[in-house]
């Protein structure tokens, strides 16, 4: 989990210390490691090929040369390289047009469509107040119609009735039809999930495109895909003119390669992102935390509206505060986000959303959700003084010895835990200052505190 | 480094028709014509050389392998190219289809209710895997075995499951067990009772869809099986973990994590005939092995097959025959 990108350039800088330039090797070897990383958070290969060149062509003389620290420039270009080809045009829905503006939805099976659909029409409806309707074609899948009415209803938007044993493509003029007439803004048309390979549906949604001409045609992926994304991706493309991509299940603990993969390949807008079941799960997508999500180097922001969602609203604002001021995070809130972290589950993947020493020092509380170690931890801070929790620079030899007996363990476990602590505040402080590009500068020290 | 608290590292052939092959066959040949660079034409290569190799590590990376079963593979295969003095690419193709079956081999482990009375399954998996179509055409699979079913509707959180559910139960003509509570323990409890009652031979639970970062949702379905296991000592006798043959690395997380909270006993691997390889069945072999009780071909109630290893590994490095 904690073996990712930083940490594996962590390896190779650590490699090239004493070298006083970077050579064709080193760059070569630290690709390899960002290519393997890549690769392992599913971004499909032939666009990790694409991507690797494009990186050595930046990274490849001044902008490393010139940098005392080669892997923290590297990481650099990386980063922003991958921010960049994830963002652009964030450009929201599109509905400039004639009311009303038909949104088509499309993916393979169980992508998200049907909630997506739901989640939208929703957005629509309150952060823009228009006035939306749903439709299902989904005249296959068993309950597939019930499943839009159900959702359309707790998003607070009107359904229009379909059977399964009409033809989609009446399902399709009628509902246009109750649109117009009734003077709806927006017409979401959900659609069943179909293998880009399967000629008939392909074709059934094609013709489906050409008579409701959609002003929004929305290709809905699963966050969790795996290489197939390129091959997928490409034929939905070339068989529907896509306008954007919505990426689900990025509350998951996939890295979420399929994104650059999906990016790459159609061209077109990631637009939203899902991030959760429940019908508010929705974002805008932000491909600077993508960018660190894929690269494992941690999601603050993600984490800190994470806790915002799902945890005590008051601690998470609190924590945001400190984050943002880089000022009084001390043990207290480090036992807190323990707390939270348990609370909130799947400290796993709240893991890969921090930066590396963060998750470092998370991870040595939660040991990879190992509660004898995160009681561990809790030990130590727990037999500190609320004092001593506030200000951990009070905590000199004797009160070392006199907490670690109180948590039974060793002087050196109090030690390790203080260290970690010391630099995770540092780096803390450097990402309030500069946010995420500051960070990256911030990880040379990290790196060396690696080894 | 940091190491204060380190983690640690943690057949029988069926009597249907073998037609999963030919349409896993035709998914592929299609995903390679896609891709372009065939595997035919790898291996229609006139000797063994770096660049083969390297396609070979491609093919098997872009199968969803993932980076460490694919160096696995490769290093085993650069062994085997020096120890048996491999010369043609169609002895490597050879060579790297056995050790494929080899590292699949164990997995094939056929699903057998026979031994209980019920026989109690819990279906799980991430959101839209394919827990509940599974679930249709597993009841067809068993009452074509004569053994009779009964289903629970544990999915009381989903927009429709229920129905959903239902309809796959008037498809098999078989019994739904649901409720109008929340409670998906309280349902699959109803169930058993109702298979003892009837005297009935399989209870097949669906879930709700859950990822497994949501821990309230994994210590939910953990209830759900100590329930099970109060209404019968010894059930479950079967978790079954669907997974989408188009998820990429985070299925091996999968199977750890739903391992973690229910104890995974097979595996189902879904929409298998699409493009999506399911390459990484060889790194959950390496790095979480389970049996793979069962594949998803398609959407319809005959779409599902028994998982056999070498067919798979066959199929997977096959030639693409003549369009
Ligand atoms: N955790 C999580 N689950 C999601 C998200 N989006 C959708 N889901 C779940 O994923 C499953 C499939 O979603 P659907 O909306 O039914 O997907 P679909 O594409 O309409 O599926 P088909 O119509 O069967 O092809 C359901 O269990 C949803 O609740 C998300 O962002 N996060
Ligand atoms: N092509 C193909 N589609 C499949 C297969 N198995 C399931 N599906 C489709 O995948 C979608 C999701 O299947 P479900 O059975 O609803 O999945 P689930 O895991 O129960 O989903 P949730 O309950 O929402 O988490 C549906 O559209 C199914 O028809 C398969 O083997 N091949
Ligand atoms: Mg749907
Ligand atoms: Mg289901």
């Amino acid at each position: 989990m904690l073996d990712n990108l930083t940490q594996r350039l962590g390896r190779v800088v650590k490699t090239l210390r004493g070298q006083a330039r970077l050579t064709e090797d080193n760059i070569a070897e630290m690709l390899r490691e960002i290519r393997m990383a890549l690769l392992e958070a599913d971004v499909a290969l032939p666009v990790v090929k694409d991507f690797i060149s494009r990186v050595r062509e930046r990274a490849v003389g001044q902008e490393v040369l010139s940098s005392l620290s080669p892997g923290q420039a590297l990481v650099g270009v990386v980063h922003r390289e991958l921010t960049e080809l994830m963002g652009g045009q964030s450009a929201g829905i599109n509905l400039a047009t004639q009311p009303p503006a038909v949104i088509l939805m499309a993916g393979l099976q169980g992508a998200g469509k049907t909630t997506t659909t739901a989640k939208l029409g929703k957005w629509l409806k309150e952060r823009q107040k228009k006035k939306v309707l749903a439709v299902s074609c989904d005249v296959y899948r068993p309950a597939a119609i019930e499943q839009l009415k159900t959702v359309a209803g707790q998003a607070g938007i009107d359904f229009f009735p379909s059977e399964t044993g009409q033809k989609p493509a009446d399902i399709a003029a009628a509902a246009l039809d109750h649109a117009r007439r009734h003077y709806y803004d927006v017409l979401f048309v959900d659609t069943a999930g179909r293998l880009a390979i399967d000629e008939a549906m392909m074709a059934e949604i094609q013709a489906l495109h050409a008579q409701l001409d959609p002003i929004e045609c929305l290709f809905v992926v699963d966050a969790m895909l795996g290489q197939d994304a390129v091959n997928t991706a490409r034929a939905f493309n070339d068989a529907l003119p896509l306008t954007g991509v919505i990426l689900t299940k990025l509350d998951g603990d996939s890295r979420g390669g399929a994104a650059l993969s999906v990016r790459q390949v159609t061209g077109k807008p990631l637009k939203f992102a899902g991030v959760g079941e429940k019908l508010t799960g929705l974002e805008e997508f932000h491909p600077e935390r993508m960018a660190s999500r894929i690269l494992g180097m941690g999601d603050i922001l993600g984490l800190v509206e994470e806790a915002q969602r799902s945890v005590d609203q008051d601690k998470a604002k609190e924590f945001a505060q400190k984050l943002k001021s880089g000022k009084g995070f001390d043990l207290n809130d480090f036992k807190d986000q323990i707390a939270q972290m348990r609370k909130m589950g799947g400290l796993g993947g709240l893991l890969d959303k921090l930066p590396a020493q963060f998750g470092a020092l998370a991870q040595q509380a939660g040991g990879a959700v190992e509660d004898k170690a995160i009681r561990r931890v809790e030990g130590i801070i727990n037999s500190m003084t609320p004092q001593e929790r506030s200000k951990p620079e009070l905590i000199k030899a004797s009160r070392k010895r006199r907490i670690a007996t109180g948590a039974g363990v060793q002087v050196q476990e109090v030690n390790r835990l203080l260290n970690q602590f010391e630099q995770t505040q540092k780096m803390m402080k450097q990402f309030s200052k500069g946010g995420m590009g500051k960070m990256m500068r911030a990880m040379k020290g990290m790196m060396q505190g690696m080894r | 480094m940091l190491s204060f608290f380190k983690k640690k590292e943690g057949g029988t052939p069926p009597a249907t028709a073998p037609s999963w092959t030919q349409r896993l066959r035709a998914g592929l040949a299609r995903t390679r014509a896609q891709i372009g660079g065939t595997l035919g034409g790898l291996f229609g290569r006139s000797r063994i050389d770096e660049e083969l190799l390297e396609e070979l590590e491609s093919t098997l990376l872009m199968a969803d392998c993932g980076v460490e079963a694919t160096q696995w593979l490769l290093a085993e295969l650069r062994g085997r190219i020096r120890r048996d003095k491999l010369e043609t690419p169609a002895q490597l193709r050879q060579v790297l289809v056995d050790l494929l079956a080899t590292l699949l081999g164990p997995l094939e482990q056929p699903l057998d209710p026979a031994g209980q009375h019920p026989f109690i399954m819990m279906i799980a998996g991430v959101n839209g895997a394919g827990k509940t179509t599974s679930i249709g055409k597993l009841a067809k699979h068993f009452q074509g075995r004569g053994h009779s079913v009964v289903l629970a509707a544990g999915d009381t959180f989903r927009a429709a499951a229920r129905e959903q559910l239902m309809e796959w139960g008037r498809r098999n003509d078989v019994t739904v067990i649901a409720q109008e509570s929340g409670d998906p323990a309280a349902v699959v409890f109803d169930a058993i009772g109702a298979a003892r009652a009837r005297g009935i031979d399989v209870v097949m639970a669906d879930t709700a869809g859950r990822l497994p970062t949501q821990l309230h949702l994994m210590e939910e379905i953990a209830k759900v099986r100590r329930v099970v296991q109060k209404a019968e000592p010894g059930g479950p006798h079967e978790v079954l973990l669907v997974l989408d043959a188009n998820i990429g690395q985070n299925a091996i997380a999968q199977v750890k994590a739903f391992d973690k909270a229910i104890g995974v006993t097979g595996l189902v691997i879904t929409k298998l005939d699409g493009t999506a390889k399911g390459g990484v069945l060889a790194a959950i072999a390496r790095q979480c092995p389970k049996p793979v009780r069962f594949i998803g071909v398609g959407e319809g109630i005959d779409d599902l097959q028994p998982f056999r290893a070498a067919e798979f590994a066959e199929a997977l490095f096959e030639e693409a025959p003549a369009p």
